[in-house]
């Protein structure tokens, strides 16, 4: 073997090899195939309590506990008619800018109410500065059966405590209702809106054409003036 | 009782000191010095909640539980005062008082609920942090905490989560002793003990945000800052708070470039640990409606946005169209630098000693005075002197209501025994009351009378009267007048004359932040920087150097006041020379005018008329323009329900042919102007306020990233662009500049001495009005501010129970006060004041006396029962 050429010897490992099994993950083509560890640490979920009421009390120790301070938040007090989270206080602004993060998951550890938690979606990536700065609404789980979208009151009868002693299991009809109801009312805004700026367009339809008429009228009275003027003119000349 | 007459700064008399040893290190302190003080002093801090060094102790929170060699059981080291030879050991060497501590505050945890990351005070919380290094990682109660339902007003603004409390008492305390609005207390007993209010008096004290700074949990909080920010998001600066003259330090906290709150700073020269409700909420005008662009006026008379630019050049042409005839009113709100920008521009680039800082009420008198008395002397009489005054005489001025902590120190000298107070009044005012001293009631207007009886001592002196009169002789006697004496001809004049007959010290007390700052700046007609005289040449002399200007530049007479400027451009100008009875001025210009027009008509003859009336010298001066005395306004924050009969100012703006406007959102005056500018407010740059001691007061930069502009750059641009430069666009070297300058050293101009003319008496269905505002009030910079404002004190008319009979009205009963141009209606409260004498606040809701009435205190007005004007 040793008076083979080199470049044969080369050549024969590559030869070989394209019989081996292939070691490479083909991205983003198979990546379903593949899917990462479950304790992968991915994009931030902010959670929500079984009835839909966000889990996220704005308390911000995870911006305190963020080594690389790449989350923002701002507390609220839940109005009246306007509440996102059991208890006094929710996340009213929240925001991850993942051209910080580090995914490092102190934030979570952090989370006193287990209202932040990572996925496993790793995809972060965009074209933009401002896109990689997530907001609540991006952040936010999805809504799972048996919940209704906030804003809306807790289960009738229940405190913030029981909430996380787990005795809420799900939305009530009075909370769907609650829910329906604001719908409806934004629908019949939206409509009435809608309504008002029709009315508004032919009101100013209307005008316009007055107006038209009113400088086709004058125009029409002054050219006869004009043609009056002029025989007269003719006829005296 | 011992009254200390020594001056701040000397050596008092020699203290006992007694020697004890703390952790085995001797310490000598003055005897009754509290064993936690004691230790401070070698840097041993001992865990402590209801303990503060400004109130009294209570031992009430068991934590600063200490060893002390012979006794028995620990005991609380603030409420223990060191005994000599005494052998303390704190946590740090005893396992006597850290295991005691630890049970403490195992105790208070029981009932602590776990809602740090939702409480305000998490992270700055004295209970976490020394559950942190006094506590058990872990809890052995199994129970059931004890719970409230959520928070409970207090008051609209103070809010209380009642499971939070460990019962120190700090608030109760405060407000008790430090403000003297009991309304808060500790009710119930064992477990269930908790602070509260009665049913129907909320805790509306003007001092209430305090007991929010040193609540040492998180149980009371501001229903303005709730939930707002963390203390790890906030950056916190020294300030100092522009809502009055007392000069409170404070710390403004701000995140990403928007101020969250404000807290006081402890400063124990001025505002001790203390602030009031206004400087501490009231800040929502610094972001609310912010001019962020030029404005002119174009063509069509619209105030267009403009650029930086366009607006500085056409400011300076109308300028320079008016020169030597404009006035500069620069309200009382400005910083010292800013208000000397205006002084300079006013004299170099306008050519004008026409300037005046004051947007009240004010009067010759008054401006003679400061700059006699007050303008360039310095810290004079200080809030140290006037704890251990005999009497503190107070004239035309409500501490509570116009300088707070001037109210918070007299009280506490009152406590203390060290001061007594008196005042001239109408009435005494709940803020008085608390101060428990003596009014001698004088309507408005008669306070000169009762200065010029306390200075004589004539005999028909009452016995109270008597008795002050006595105490002002007494070395250390204080006479403190307010702004407000000014409207009251011949008071001031008196009150100068009362402390050169008693030997007693007078200072004076303006209302606004600003308004000392502006007189040593020289923002007042006849007034230069450091309060030299315009009149002397000396003085005029030393200005024009440090301005690189020519002495002959700088006007040498003393310029109009505000009431001038606004009387100048009210009143139509006349020609002088000619006495003129009205009829012959008439005829002449009639004359003049049928001569333009023969000269336009004669087409043929050009010239002809105009060579006739070029011939008559009588002519020449009859055609020429009469010249107005003022016809521009340069104005930087005022307000116009500030000037005390706003429609007549309304007119002087609109009678002025340039008004250039300086503000920092629209608020009235932009509806006149041919220019406004926006410039920065306190947190968007540098400065400094001088308090009515004449301590300078300088605050730093809040908000680091803002680019707005100061008054002082502004201005200086306009005079670049005037070529006359006044170099005013960094703060810091005006800083320089003023310093350089120093104060004036010259002889100092006569006091004025003013008769007070005789009082106007009521006749019937009329009374004297009698009127000073509230702190918390429709002030412009406390706009949007709807907790605040929701504690203000209620609106009230206030007579005598004569008058009101008078009139035939009873308590409760609406009363209607009416002058020529309005009328205030509000519910009467009977008073014990003078009769024939009607008090209304002077600009609550339901009663702007500008606005309304348009007069000042002390002019008659019309009383009737409500909507009878």
């Amino acid at each position: 073997m040793a008076e083979l050429p080199q470049a044969v010897r080369g050549f024969s490992t590559t030869f070989f090899t394209m019989f081996r099994k292939v070691n490479t993950e083909q991205y983003p083509e198979d990546k379903d195939k593949y899917p990462p560890k479950p304790a992968f640490h991915g994009r931030h979920q902010l959670n929500r309590h079984p009835d839909g009421l966000e889990k996220c009390v704005g308390c911000e120790l995870c911006a305190w506990a963020c080594p690389a301070d790449a989350i923002y938040v701002e507390g609220a007090d839940n109005e009246e008619g306007e509440r996102h989270s059991p208890g006094e206080r929710y996340g009213a602004v929240y925001q991850i800018n993942y051209l910080r993060c580090i995914l490092c998951g102190l934030c979570i550890e952090a989370c006193p109410t287990r209202a932040l938690t990572m996925t496993n979606e790793y995809e972060l990536a965009d074209n933009s500065r401002e896109k990689l700065i997530y907001e609540k609404d991006d952040l936010l789980a999805p809504l799972m059966p048996g919940m209704v979208p906030p804003p809306h009151s807790m289960v009738a009868g229940t405190t913030a405590k029981d909430y996380y002693d787990g005795k809420v299991t799900g939305s009530t009809p009075a909370q769907a209702d609650e829910v329906a109801a604001r719908e409806v009312e934004k629908v019949s805004a939206q409509a009435a809106t809608a309504d008002e700026r029709l009315a508004d367009a032919a009101a100013n339809e209307e005008a316009a054409i007055k107006v038209a008429q009113e400088r086709v009228a004058n125009d029409r009275e002054e050219v006869l003036a004009d043609l009056a003027a002029d025989e007269k003119k003719g006829g005296a000349q | 009782m011992t009254v200390t007459t020594t001056a701040s700064g000397q050596a008092s008399p020699p203290v006992e000191l007694v020697t004890c040893t703390i952790d085995g290190i001797d310490v000598s302190v003055p005897k009754g010095t509290l064993i936690i003080r004691a230790a401070e002093q070698l840097g041993i801090e001992v865990p402590r909640f209801c303990d503060h060094p400004l109130l009294s102790p209570v031992a009430a929170c068991r934590m600063c539980l200490v060893e002390i060699e012979g006794q028995p059981k620990p005991q609380p080291a603030c409420a223990v005062a060191v005994g000599d030879k005494m052998i303390i050991k704190t946590q740090m060497t005893s396992e006597v008082a850290d295991t005691a501590q630890r049970g403490v505050m195992e105790f208070l945890l029981i009932n602590h609920p776990l809602d740090c990351p939702v409480c305000d005070k998490g992270g700055e919380c004295p209970l976490q942090n020394q559950a942190m290094t006094a506590g058990h990682a872990e809890s052995r109660f199994e129970g059931v905490k004890r719970t409230f339902p959520k928070p409970i007003n207090v008051s609209a603004q103070i809010l209380l989560d009642r499971e939070r409390c460990v019962s120190c008492a700090r608030c109760t305390r405060f407000a008790d002793e430090i403000a003297g609005d009991p309304f808060i207390e500790l009710l119930e007993r064992g477990a269930k003990q908790q602070v509260g209010t009665a049913e129907d008096q909320p805790f509306d004290s003007y001092f209430s945000g305090n007991t929010v700074q040193i609540c040492p949990v998180g149980a009371l909080t501001s229903a303005d800052y709730r939930f707002k920010a963390r203390p790890f998001d906030l950056v916190s600066t020294p300030t100092t708070c522009e809502h009055c003259a007392s000069g409170c330090g404070l710390r403004t906290d701000d995140r990403r470039n928007k101020v969250q709150r404000r807290l006081a700073l402890e400063d124990y020269e001025v505002n001790e640990d203390w602030n009031c409700d206004k400087g501490r909420f009231a800040f929502r005008y610094l972001t609310d409606d912010r001019l962020t662009h030029p404005l002119i006026r174009d063509e069509e008379g619209d105030l267009v946005p403009a650029s930086w630019p366009e607006a500085i050049n056409f400011a300076a042409a109308k300028l320079a169209e008016v020169h030597g005839k404009v006035g500069v009113l620069t309200g009382g709100r400005l910083t010292r630098e800013d208000a000397y920008a205006y002084a300079k521009f006013a004299r170099v680039a306008l050519g004008s000693d026409d300037i005046d800082f004051r947007a009240r009420a004010a009067s010759t008198e008054e401006a003679e005075f400061l700059a006699a008395h007050v303008a360039g002397t310095g810290l004079g009489l200080s809030y140290a002197d006037i704890e251990k005054a005999p009497i503190v005489l107070l004239v035309g001025i409500e501490p509570e209501e116009e300088s707070p902590i001037v109210f918070l120190r007299l009280r506490k000298a009152v406590l203390a025994g060290t001061a007594k107070v008196a005042a001239i009044s109408s009435w005494a005012s709940p803020g008085f009351a608390k101060t428990g001293g003596t009014v001698l009631a004088a309507a408005p207007g008669a306070e000169a009378e009762v200065l010029a009886a306390l200075g004589a001592k004539a005999g028909s002196l009452s016995e109270a009267a008597a008795s002050v009169a006595d105490a002002l002789r007494e070395p250390g006697a204080v006479i403190l007048v307010g702004e407000r004496l000014a409207a009251n001809l011949g008071g001031i004049s008196a009150a100068v004359k009362l402390a050169g007959e008693t030997g007693a010290s007078l200072s004076w007390i303006p209302r606004r932040a600003g308004e000392r700052g502006a007189l040593d700046a020289g923002a007042l007609a006849g007034v230069l920087p450091g309060g030299r005289p315009i009149t002397d040449s000396g003085a005029r002399a030393e200005v024009a150097a440090a301005w690189g200007i020519d002495e002959a530049d700088l006007p040498a007479e003393p310029g109009l006041q505000a009431a001038g400027i606004i009387e100048a451009l009210l009143t139509p100008p006349v020609v002088d020379e000619e006495p003129a009875p009205g009829t012959e001025e008439d005829d002449a210009l009639i004359i003049a005018e049928t001569a333009v027009e023969s000269a336009a008509a004669a087409d043929d003859e050009p010239g002809d008329a105009a060579d006739a009336a070029a011939e008559d010298p009588n002519f020449e001066a009859i055609i020429e323009e009469p010249e107005p005395r003022i016809s521009g306004l340069v104005i930087g924050g005022v307000e116009i329900n500030d000037m005390p009969d706003p429609e007549a100012f309304r007119l002087a703006l609109k009678e002025a042919d340039v008004v250039i406007s300086l503000e920092t959102r629209l608020a009235g005056v932009d509806a006149y102007a041919d220019v406004v500018f926006p410039v920065s407010v306190d947190t968007e740059r540098s400065g400094s306020y001088v308090n009515w001691e004449g301590r300078i007061r300088p605050f730093g930069k809040v908000l680091r990233d803002a680019t707005t502009l100061t008054d002082g750059r502004v201005l200086a641009m306009i005079a670049d662009e005037l070529d006359r430069p006044i170099a005013t666009e960094d703060s810091n070297a005006i800083r320089r500049e003023i310093d350089g300058l120093g104060f004036y050293s010259g002889t100092r101009p006569v006091p004025p001495a003013v008769t007070a003319p005789v009082a106007a008496t009521p006749g019937s269905g009329q009374a004297l009005l009698a009127s000073w505002r509230h702190l918390l009030d429709l002030g412009i910079l406390q706009a949007g501010e709807q907790y605040l404002a929701a504690t203000q004190r209620p609106s009230v008319v206030r007579l005598s129970a004569a008058t009101a009979a008078g009139i035939g009205v009873s308590d409760a009963e609406d009363v209607t006060v009416s002058s020529e141009s309005g009328s205030i209606t509000l519910p009467l409260v009977i008073t014990d004041m003078p009769d024939g004498v009607v008090w209304v606040p002077g600009n609550s809701p339901g009663s702007a006396v500008n606005a309304s009435l348009s007069v000042v205190p002390g002019t008659v007005v019309s009383i009737a029962r409500g909507g009878q004007a």
